[in-house]
């Protein structure tokens, strides 16, 4: 099988071998025709268009041959170049290329390389991660290598460094791999900030950015190159799809259940489905689901097949092992989360399952192209729902894909935290004007925007926190010189920055490591470590107590400074770890198409016969929602009354809703008693008749879900949701207002660190107006509270309100109040919480103890 | 407000805690208040912490004495002692009263006035604070109590103490609780840090091994509106 990259010459247009010749250096032409391969016409394209001196944003699917695409006009370039006489001095970096992904840069190193020798080019590459040792990092500023591979974190803290602008000044390309991945998230305002740095050094720089088929591309495009005159963009080239991927829904014989994300019921059909495939590589959402359906699997593993789990949480070690396995073809099938997402591939994989509902569809177009990686032939994947509503979306989500939908989330601005990062970033690599700075940061395209007296806002919080109570002027972090220029006022600042450069945050979390049982860890402490698991789990665990991770089942020790010592355990009533991370919200997308589908019972056809039944239930007992309504039910149940409603606004944007609901549903008098959000439904739950209230409109429908709830009720809400302290945290993290916590630091102690809880609070009632809190609000409305989602649906529903007071439960609202009882009940109950426990004393105890 | 009658309101309505023989109020804002000796204890106030961080290049926000402060003088207008001890590390470094913005000083002073006021010496702030009133003592002993910094190792019933910035934590429905507490055994108590920027060390760490009855340990939680009795064998480490 020749290499992803390249095809072979029978299904290359004639006129692109005419350009080829043309374009490509002699000893390009020749490797090609030994190999009986030809250059695709896109590689071509760009490498024409790079020649002429654009920038270019490629998008193609997975096997399209993108990444030599992206390294031809470096590598045809450098294949050019006169040779360095002796004497002359050493040439920087040629190419930059960045990647999201340590193991993708060292993946394209090992495909890069095996050309470039037999091609028999004079260049060098090298790769630069958190991984490479500190002598090499040494030797590579002093005798760069031709082209770099690195990561975002990485190109920050070259940038930081007093010879940056020595080290980039022979720059002449940056590649961009897996760019719609990269530009979501804080990591790409860093880096898009970064790319605006190396532009000021070496002004004609060309970038080429690499990307897998996006809803707009005009963003990256514009992403791709200066903003200096508004709205630039690069070239584009689009390579359309390959052979359109088979993909179907598993119509299970069993029981599809009502709720849950287990899709337990299904592992009999998946492990049947593993048994007739070469490699099956199953997606699941979150690690919890990773770690039960490995679980499932080697329960029923009769053939003991070499079934391995990878996920973010486990050893490195542990993970490199699968990927060597996969690599090998020695796997039959691997239970993995996102970390194997982006654009590694390794081994021969037939098929893709996907547990549980994909969420976005172009989340699952991306797995999908997984498998098999060859345009020319269709991939394979099969679908698992986990559960009924989880069938209606991966309907529509196979629908969408047909259609080539695409709903990869909008660029946001730029953060005002990373912003500051930078800002000191620069100070350290060189002394800076505000004025010149200012116009570098708006031509990255996320600050275009960005307005001066906010900038200036940023610069003071870097020089001295920015407060109103200028208190700090002493202890400046940078300083301006009577001249004007930013300098920073000792090196130590220097050092602290590089220590907490990036915008990844990682949640607190302990080593898992075996001992002997019942040992509790104080007499072996040499036991393997298994993996991470995050701390507020493992709050919750009590000695004995056992726990499913990296494919075992754990008996929980204890706990040890920074390490959670666990032994083997038999038994089967385990609990699974939950992650804060690693849950998607339903995309807006997808949520409109499974609102059309429960509106059009023609196309209830295609659902399986039990799934098409509830729906028809549902219709016969209560109504289903039109497609631009929102149904709301009503009904009594136990001595509670409950109110469901069904936005299919996904996740965040319910539980903001249930959250702002329940203040004002407590305001009218409602009593209402708590609430649970799934992506598809929110149920509230209260003491008082709901319906009734409704019905009477006391208050009516229309005025509780008026869209005034996003004024006075959410800033209340603001005020001291643990959401917001979880954002603010992010915000004084990647700032820089206080510094991360590294490992084997962290024994200091919970009472010598300040917690930025107590910072929040001591900041919000004191300055409510400082900059960290307005980066704090921006980020919670469009992250964690999907606050504009919610806006657009409060907007969306007026005056389509539809009520139904049922006198008992309706089909459509069973999954959502089974989630009742089963999720953590969200949020700020920890009063009563400790009412509970008191209560508990004192009834065991006599109220002789407190006295 | 009316002194006399929010002070007997808070304390009928508050858990009245017994320390060898003496009765005391544990008050849900962290500080605790003996009534018969008109005498108010308060912990770790850790003045100054944020510009203490400022120092080394970590600029958080300059409002934690301010906010110290204004907790304090609402405790003492509510209770308007005769005695104020303030048990150590009263400020987090030996610059810190220097340091201390003028207008805060002049807060400080208006409380102190009128009142005896000691300043038990911590390791924070072994030495007295500059200019600023109050007796500086390493331990004060008043009835059947004792006033320190540290607990000492060997028990001393009475023995009134901070340092350790307690706090306890309780697992209910699967969610974890963690509050800032009294912790005492009927014969000793340490305080909870009392400073807007101190954090908190579980009463089960370590540090604590040997310095409470553990059977008649209870942790005395400090909730929104009132305290929180929980009995030593509900609470859980980390």
């Amino acid at each position: 099988m020749p290499p992803r990259y390249l095809l072979r010459v029978t299904e290359q247009p004639r006129l692109a071998q005419q350009n080829a010749a043309v374009l490509l250096p002699e000893p390009f032409v020749r490797w090609f025709g030994q190999k009986g391969w030809s250059p695709r016409a896109h590689q071509l394209e760009l490498l024409a268009k790079a020649q002429g001196g654009q920038s270019v944003l490629l998008i193609a699917p997975t096997g399209a041959g993108k990444t030599l695409a992206g390294f031809l006009p470096s590598l045809t370039e450098l294949a050019n170049r006169p040779k360095r006489k002796p004497g002359q001095a050493r040439r920087g970096i040629h190419t930059l290329y960045i990647s999201p992904l340590k193991a993708l840069a060292v993946d394209i190193e090992r495909n890069l390389g095996k050309p470039v020798e037999e091609i028999g080019l004079p260049v060098t590459i090298e790769t630069r991660t958190g991984d490479t040792p500190s002598h090499k990092r040494q030797r590579q500023k002093l005798a760069p290598p031709d082209i770099l591979l690195t990561t975002p974190e990485q190109l920050a803290l070259l940038i930081a460094s007093n010879d940056a602008r020595r080290f980039f000044e022979d720059l002449r390309y940056v590649v961009f791999d897996e760019l719609h991945s990269l530009v979501t998230s804080k990591r790409g305002h860093l880096l898009a900030l970064g790319l605006a740095r190396l532009r000021a050094f070496v002004p004609d720089l060309q970038t080429i950015g690499l990307s897998a088929t996006v809803a707009e591309p005009d963003e990256l495009r514009r992403w791709l190159v200066s903003q200096a005159s508004p709205g630039a963009m690069s070239e584009l080239i689009v390579v359309a799809g390959g052979a359109k991927p088979d993909i179907s829904i598993l119509d299970s014989e069993e029981r599809v259940p009502w709720a849950g994300h287990s899709a337990r019921y299904a592992t009999p059909e998946i492990y049947r489905e593993i048994k007739r495939h070469k490699t099956t590589l199953l997606f699941v959402n979150t690690r919890s689901q990773a770690e039960l359906l490995f679980q499932e699997l080697w329960r029923v593993n009769e053939d003991t097949l070499p079934i391995a789990l990878h996920h973010g949480s486990l050893d490195v070690a542990q993970r490199r092992r699968v990927e060597k396995a996969m690599g090998e073809n020695a796997l039959r099938a691997i239970v993995a989360t996102s970390t194997l997402d982006l654009g590694i591939d390794w081994g021969d994989v037939d098929l893709v399952v996907h547990v549980g509902a994909p969420k976005g569809a172009s989340r699952l177009a991306q797995r999908i192209g997984r498998a098999n990686h060859r345009m020319d032939e269709p991939s394979k994947a099969i679908l698992i729902p986990a559960n009924r509503f989880e069938v209606l979306e991966c309907r529509a989500a196979l629908d969408a894909n047909y259609l080539g939908a695409q709903d990869t989330p909008p660029l946001v601005n730029g953060g005002l935290d990373v912003l500051a990062q930078h800002v000191l970033g620069c100070a350290c690599g060189a002394p800076f004007y505000a004025d010149a700075l200012f116009d570098e940061v708006r031509t990255a395209a996320p600050y275009a925007s960005l307005d001066r007296p906010t900038f200036d806002r940023v610069i003071d919080f870097v020089a001295t926190g920015g407060y109103a109570l200028r208190n700090y002027e002493r202890y400046a972090r940078i300083r301006q010189t009577r001249e004007g220029l930013w300098r920073v006022s000792n090196p130590a600042v220097a050092q602290q920055y590089r220590l907490n450069v990036g915008t990844i945050i990682e949640v607190p979390a302990l080593n898992v490591r075996y001992v002997q049982a019942g040992s509790r860890g104080a007499a072996s402490r040499g036991g393997r470590v298994l993996g991470k698991i995050e701390e507020a789990f493992l709050e919750t665990l009590t000695h004995g107590d056992t726990f499913m991770f990296a494919g075992k089942i754990l008996r929980f020790e204890g706990i040890r400074e920074n390490e959670c010592f666990v032994s083997n355990a038999p038994g089967s009533d385990a609990k699974v770890p939950y992650y804060g991370g690693g849950k998607f919200p339903l995309s807006t997308y997808l949520a409109e198409q499974v609102r059309a589908m429960l509106d059009d019972p023609q196309r209830w056809k295609k659902l399986p016969e039990q799934v098409a039944d509830w729906l028809r239930f549902q219709a016969d007992k209560s109504v289903l929602p039109k497609r631009d309504d929102l149904l709301i039910e009503t009904f009594p149940r136990g001595n509670r009354y409950y109110m469901v409603a069904y936005p299919f606004e996904g996740r965040l944007a319910h539980q903001t809703l249930g959250m702002l609901l329940t203040r004002r549903l407590d305001r009218a008098g409602a009593k209402p008693v708590g609430f649970v959000a799934t992506d598809y439904a929110l149920a509230i739950w209260s003491l008082a008749d709901m319906g009734w209230m409704f019905k009477n409109r006391k208050p009516s429908l229309a005025t509780l879900f008026d869209q005034d709830m996003l004024g006075d009720d959410l800033e209340a809400w603001f005020a001291d949701s643990w959401l917001l302290k979880r954002t603010f945290r992010n915000c004084a993290l990647i700032s820089g207002l206080i510094e991360k916590r590294h490992p084997g630091k962290e024994k200091s102690g919970r009472q010598v660190t300040v917690s930025t809880d107590l910072i929040y609070d001591v900041l919000r009632s004191h300055e409510p107006d400082h900059i960290l809190l307005q980066a704090t609000r921006t980020d919670a409305a469009t992250g964690l509270l999907d606050v504009s989602r919610l806006a657009e649906m409060l907007s969306r529903i007026r005056g389509r309100i539809m009520h139904k007071n049922l006198e008992q439960i309706s089909p459509l609202a069973v999954p959502i109040m089974l989630e009742i009882g089963k999720m953590p009940v969200n949020g700020d109950a920890d009063e009563t919480l400790l009412m509970d426990a008191a209560t508990l004393v004192e009834e065991a105890m006599g109220p002789e103890m407190t006295d | 407000m009316n002194f006399s009658l929010s002070r007997a309101t808070l304390i009928a309505e508050a858990d009245l805690v017994g320390i060898a023989g003496e009765r005391a109020v544990c008050d849900r804002r962290g500080v605790l208040y003996f009534p018969d000796l008109r005498l108010l204890a308060v912990s770790d106030l850790h003045l100054e912490k944020g510009s203490s961080f400022a120092r080394r290049g970590a600029l958080i926000p300059p409002y934690d004495t301010g906010a110290t402060l204004l907790r304090l003088q609402a405790v003492i207008a509510d209770y308007q002692p005769r005695i104020v001890v303030s048990l150590g590390d009263s400020f987090h470094d030996g610059g810190g009263a220097e340091r201390m913005h003028e207008s805060f000083r002049g807060q400080l002073e208006a409380m102190m006035a009128g009142r005896d006021w000691f300043w038990v010496a911590g390791n924070h702030d072994p030495e007295a604070p500059a200019d600023l009133p109050g007796e500086t003592v390493k331990e004060l002993a008043i009835g059947s109590l004792l006033f320190r910094h540290e607990p000492s190792k060997t028990r001393i019933e009475g023995e009134i103490s901070g340092h350790l910035h307690p706090c306890a934590r309780i697992v209910q429905c699967g969610r974890s609780v963690r509050r800032r507490c009294f912790a005492g055994d009927g014969g000793r108590m340490i305080m909870p840090a009392f400073g807007a920027y101190t954090g908190s060390l579980n009463v089960l760490d370590r540090a604590y091994a040997g310095l409470f009855r553990l059977e008649t340990l209870v942790a005395y939680m400090l909730g929104a509106e009132r305290i929180f009795a929980i009995s030593g064998s509900m609470l859980r480490p980390g």
